[in-house]
């Protein structure tokens, strides 16, 4: 560090020296006076004395000088006057550097604070998810979260575990907050003990939940987010002991979260804990998220083992009731899988991602080409100041030196200008990119982002600086100085090197315009998949919950939702309503079990694959467009009438009758005790997890009927979507009537989830909308910049063949021969590069085989077209310098020369 | 080394360093007066020497120099070898052995 402070305080030091050197010559002065000289002479004889001042002065400072140092600043100096003095070649490969470096920062700021950066939580790398899979419960158990927990899981895994510090379960939820304002519905997570101490974050504001707040049946106790603390207490400190009426039931507030807190990847309002009574706790109700502290130590490996060793002493300690067998879960092949926390919030978002960032990177490497083009050129017409400043003494390598310096300013000042415009980028990311990524909050730019950029800059730099230095000192200073003059034609060897340029290019623009390709066709695959309903912009959705707490009664609750759809159809340009436990896609929690026909033989331990069950109102399928393939829907009068009725979809009828029709008027059941429904009808298959999952087997039940577990209970469905078709579906005058209506019934109600039903459809494929996007706006610019390299090259050629061209036209060549010889060569290079394309293509696209639908990695259709429209527009962009060959008038290219 | 020596003895500025090494050497040794500040200088970067600030006898705002720790040290090595030398070459010198 110390020839850092000795470079900096140069000046000083040179300061310090001339003062001092004058006292000197003063003090001298004064002595030669004293013994009776005059001043002047007096002066003269110190300065004789003394010697060359200004000489004295440089030694001096020369000892403190770090020459490579100031030979640098020197090449800095003289590079920026060099760029200077060239202001439209600085601005056209500083804006291309800029613009290429301002996406990869910008992707990489995104990638670094969703992907790299740890959780927000302290020591979050000993966090895990407790993350199961359990193949033999299909439906229960998706891809995306496996098999979640039961209650006696946890109690289980808790209570004996070897290998974790804390571990709780969580479930998110809603409830309706009413006695402020206008009724609310608020986002909920409900945990047991130990995951507050497993996160591991103090709140900002009294205190966490605990062990003393897990009292089944007790009042309760919530904790609130920082957001809804600011949002309904305008962040007033003494609400803590305050009571809030959640769900009609007064619970006390006892802490707020600090900003920021999630629980892993779910946002919330309110923090309730789940109380879960151990004398109450049954084998299943698989509904809870797993999170766990690992000991210092323990390994996700360990921690699988000790799990697995639980997972028969969970069997034994628990029971589903009289007469179950706990052990048929042994058929469901439950394997702890637990997975890093990270991970678990990431998802799959890391893939798509890494190939955005890696698109992104090749359209960097498309545009150190094009500037590399760019310095091809200029290194070609500054021979002449090269061979000057070589002729004046200059060494090779201090020349090669000065031109890599020149290219990393750009490449530095490019990239600054390029951080700026990432700011830009990442707010457009956070704005337009798709709203379920994880951590959208968290991204930012920050120190890593900025040291990658620069690093970005300073390498890309160097990566365009060196093709045009090293050729340059792989050439002799004298012959530059002839060539330079005027008639010694271009050598062949120089070419090369665009040519290079040009080919790599090509073949690099080929694969992104490829796999923007590909995310086009899969779009199109996706748009023409029936989701299961149909005019999304005009189906509007809005979510409300009955709890028990304000209505006890079930067939209350059901009439009171089918008041309430009478009043939102009396609304004005309303043309029918109806309402369902969940529309698809809308991603609510789901409830899964098993079904048996009559007509079916079941051996005895077998238990029927897991069904998703819906449940819906009269009316719905008509509003949502859903087709009934066979049968009829139910009626209002047999829902009250509490009839055994049930719907089925299409592609479980023909997994179990063969086809839809066959189904009508067959009888099925949840379990041995329980009465037998009649299938009244058959509805088309709906794509209950998104457009790109496959549709999955559904029952559909009427919104109220006998509690199969409990008889003479009756249970409705509490917490249901409402879809309403109008044109007017969206509009904020259409919305308050909506309320209004709603509360005409009960003033009580919030209203939750508004949106249309092509909102819910655009979320959903949010994720493949912003890779098309992303892919487009890459592939587009590697387009752009692959016909701009095209073109500077052809150009340039042109110019240099101006002599030649001149004379084959003055000797007869007919112009068409010319047009073919400048066109022949760019195709050339064209077809080169869409033949290197193509091969890494075939390679590449592969790595996005999961971000595709419908098609494969390898779609031939796509290849050949993106190739035909690559060639086409490299041709035309080759034919404008070739036309512009045609034009030259052989007089005047002779004459120039 | 001269400079050491002189600094050894006592702190003081160019001006006074020049007339001392002038005097102590009889006039013998006739240097531009200038060309101390280079060594001094050099002395400075190697951390042989120090320098502040100060006010001279003569009233005038001067720079002193001081001799360091590893100035010290670097004077007993340059002295000792240069002793070495000068034996070396006394010896080669001297009358009577050849």
């Amino acid at each position: 560090m110390k020839w850092l402070r000795q470079l900096f305080s140069r000046r000083r030091i040179s300061q310090d020296l001339s003062e001092e050197i004058q006292a000197h010559l003063d003090e001298k002065t004064e002595e030669l006076m004293a013994d009776g000289m005059s001043r002047e002479d007096a002066w003269q004889a110190a300065r004789q004395q003394f010697g060359n001042i200004g000489l004295i002065e440089e030694k001096s400072r020369n000892v403190w000088a770090w020459p490579s140092v100031d030979d640098l600043l020197f090449d800095i100096r003289y590079g920026l006057r060099a760029l200077l003095h060239s202001p439209v070649f600085t601005a056209v490969a500083l804006l291309t550097i800029a613009i290429g470096i301002a996406a990869n920062a910008a992707v990489f700021g995104v990638v670094n604070s969703v992907l790299l950066k740890p959780l927000n939580y302290p020591n979050a790398e000993e966090l895990v998810a407790l993350h199961q899979v359990a193949p033999g419960a299909e439906g229960l158990a998706d891809f995306e979260n496996g098999l979640l927990l039961s209650p006696s899981m946890y109690f289980t895994y808790s209570d004996h575990n070897r290998t974790f510090q804390s571990l709780g379960v969580w479930a998110t939820g809603e409830a309706n907050v009413t006695g402020m304002a206008e009724p609310e519905q608020v986002r909920t997570v409900s945990v047991s003990d130990g995951v507050f101490e497993t996160l591991a974050v103090a709140p900002a504001l009294g205190r966490s939940l605990s062990q003393v707040d897990q009292v089944p049946n007790s009042s309760g106790r919530v904790v609130l987010s920082y957001g809804y603390w600011q949002r309904r207490f305008g962040g007033d400190r003494t609400v803590i002991g305050r009571n809030i009426t959640v769900d009609s039931q007064p619970r006390e507030i006892v802490g707020v979260m600090p900003k920021g807190f999630q629980f892993v990847d779910a946002d919330f309002d309110l923090a309730a804990p789940l109380a879960f009574d151990r004398g109450k706790t049954i084998l299943a109700g698989f509904g809870y998220h797993g999170l766990a502290r690992l000991k210092p130590g323990a390994t996700i490996a360990q921690a699988n083992a000790d799990l697995t060793r639980l997972l028969p002493i969970w069997m034994d300690s628990w029971s589903n009731g009289p007469g179950s067998n706990p052990h048929i879960y042994e058929t469901w092949k439950i394997t702890p899988t637990i997975r890093p926390l990270k991970q678990q919030v990431i998802g799959n978002v890391g893939e798509l991602l890494w190939v955005v960032m890696g698109t992104i990177g090749v359209v960097m490497l498309i545009a150190c080409a094009n500037v590399t083009n760019l310095l091809l050129v200029r290194v070609e017409t500054r021979q002449q100041e090269l061979a000057v400043r070589t002729a004046l003494g200059a060494g090779r390598a201090r020349i090669v030196r000065g031109l890599l310096v020149e290219s990393v300013l750009l490449g530095i000042i490019g990239g600054a200008l390029g951080a700026g415009l990432a700011y830009a980028g990442v707010r457009f990311f956070v704005v337009f990119g798709p709203s379920n990524l994880p951590r959208l909050n968290e991204i930012s730019i920050d120190g890593r982002t900025l040291g990658f950029t620069f690093v970005l800059s300073a390498l890309s730099g160097l990566l365009f600086g060196l093709i045009p230095a090293l050729k340059y000192s792989g050439q002799r200073g004298t012959s530059a100085l002839q060539s330079v003059g005027r008639t010694i034609s271009v050598s062949r060897d120089r070419h090369r090197a665009r040519n290079v340029l040009v080919v790599g290019q090509v073949a690099m623009a080929l694969v992104l315009l490829m796999s923007a390709g590909l995310m086009i066709r899969t779009f199109k695959a996706l748009r023409h998949v029936d989701p299961g309903f149909a005019d999304a912009p005009h189906l509007q959705t809005v979510r409300i919950s009955i709890p028990g707490s304000l209505i006890a009664e079930p067939e209350r609750v059901t009439r009171i939702q089918n008041e309430i759809l009478d009043k939102l159809t009396a609304i004005p340009g309303v043309q029918s309503a109806g309402f369902v436990s969940a529309m698809p896609m809308e991603g609510f929690d789901s409830f899964w079990d098993g079904i048996y026909a009559e007509d079916k033989v079941y051996t005895d331990n077998a238990i029927p694959p897991l069904r998703l069950f819906k449940y819906l109102s009269p009316g719905l399928l008509q509003t949502a467009g859903t087709r009934l393939i066979a049968g009829r829907e139910m009626t209002w009068s047999e829902v009250y009438g509490l009839q055994t009725k049930v719907m089925v979809s299409e592609s479980l009828a023909r997994e179990m009758w063969g086809t839809p029709s066959a189904a009508v008027g067959k009888h099925l059941r949840e379990g041995p005790m329980m009465p037998w429904h009649d299938v009244v009808g058959v509805i088309q298959d709906v794509r209950e997890k998104g457009v790109q999952q496959v549709a999955p087997e559904i029952v559909y039940w009427p919104p109220i009927r006998k509690n199969p577990f409990v008889p003479g209970l009756v249970y409705a469905q509490r917490t249901v979507t409402f879809v309403v078709r109008s044109e007017r579906a969206g509009t904020e005058g259409f919305l308050n009537e909506l309320r209004a209506a709603v509360w005409s019934v009960n003033s009580n109600l919030p209203l939750a989830s508004i949106r249309t039903m092509q909102d819910v459809y655009d979320q959903s494929v949010a994720q493949t909308s912003f890779t098309l996007v992303m892919l487009g706006i890459a592939g587009a610019m590697a387009l752009v910049l692959g016909i701009i390299g095209i073109y500077g090259v052809m150009s340039y050629t042109v110019s240099q063949r101006k002599r030649e061209i001149g004379i084959r036209l003055a000797l007869g060549a007919p112009t068409g021969d010319v047009l073919r010889i400048v066109l022949r060569q760019g195709t050339k290079l064209t077809l080169v590069g869409v033949a290197f394309g193509v091969a890494a293509a075939f390679g590449l696209t592969r790595l996005m085989t999961n971000l595709l639908y419908g098609i494969t990695a390898h779609d031939p259709l796509t290849f050949v077209a993106v190739a035909a429209l690559l060639i086409l527009v490299a041709i035309l962009a080759c034919y404008i310098p070739a036309r512009r060959a045609t034009l030259v008038d052989p007089i005047v290219a002779l004459r120039y020369e | 080394m001269m400079i050491l020596r002189t600094l050894k003895r006592q702190p003081m500025h160019g001006y006074a360093l020049v007339q001392q090494i002038k005097r102590t050497s009889d006039d013998v040794l006739q240097i531009e007066e200038g060309s101390l500040y280079p060594a001094l200088q050099r002395l400075l970067k190697e951390e042989f020497v120090k320098a502040e600030w100060g006010i001279s006898s003569t009233n005038r705002r001067v720079r002193i120099y001081k001799l360091t720790a590893a100035g010290g040290k670097h004077l007993e090595r340059e002295v000792s070898s240069f002793e070495r030398m000068l034996k070396g070459v006394s010896q080669v010198l001297a009358p009577g052995e050849l």
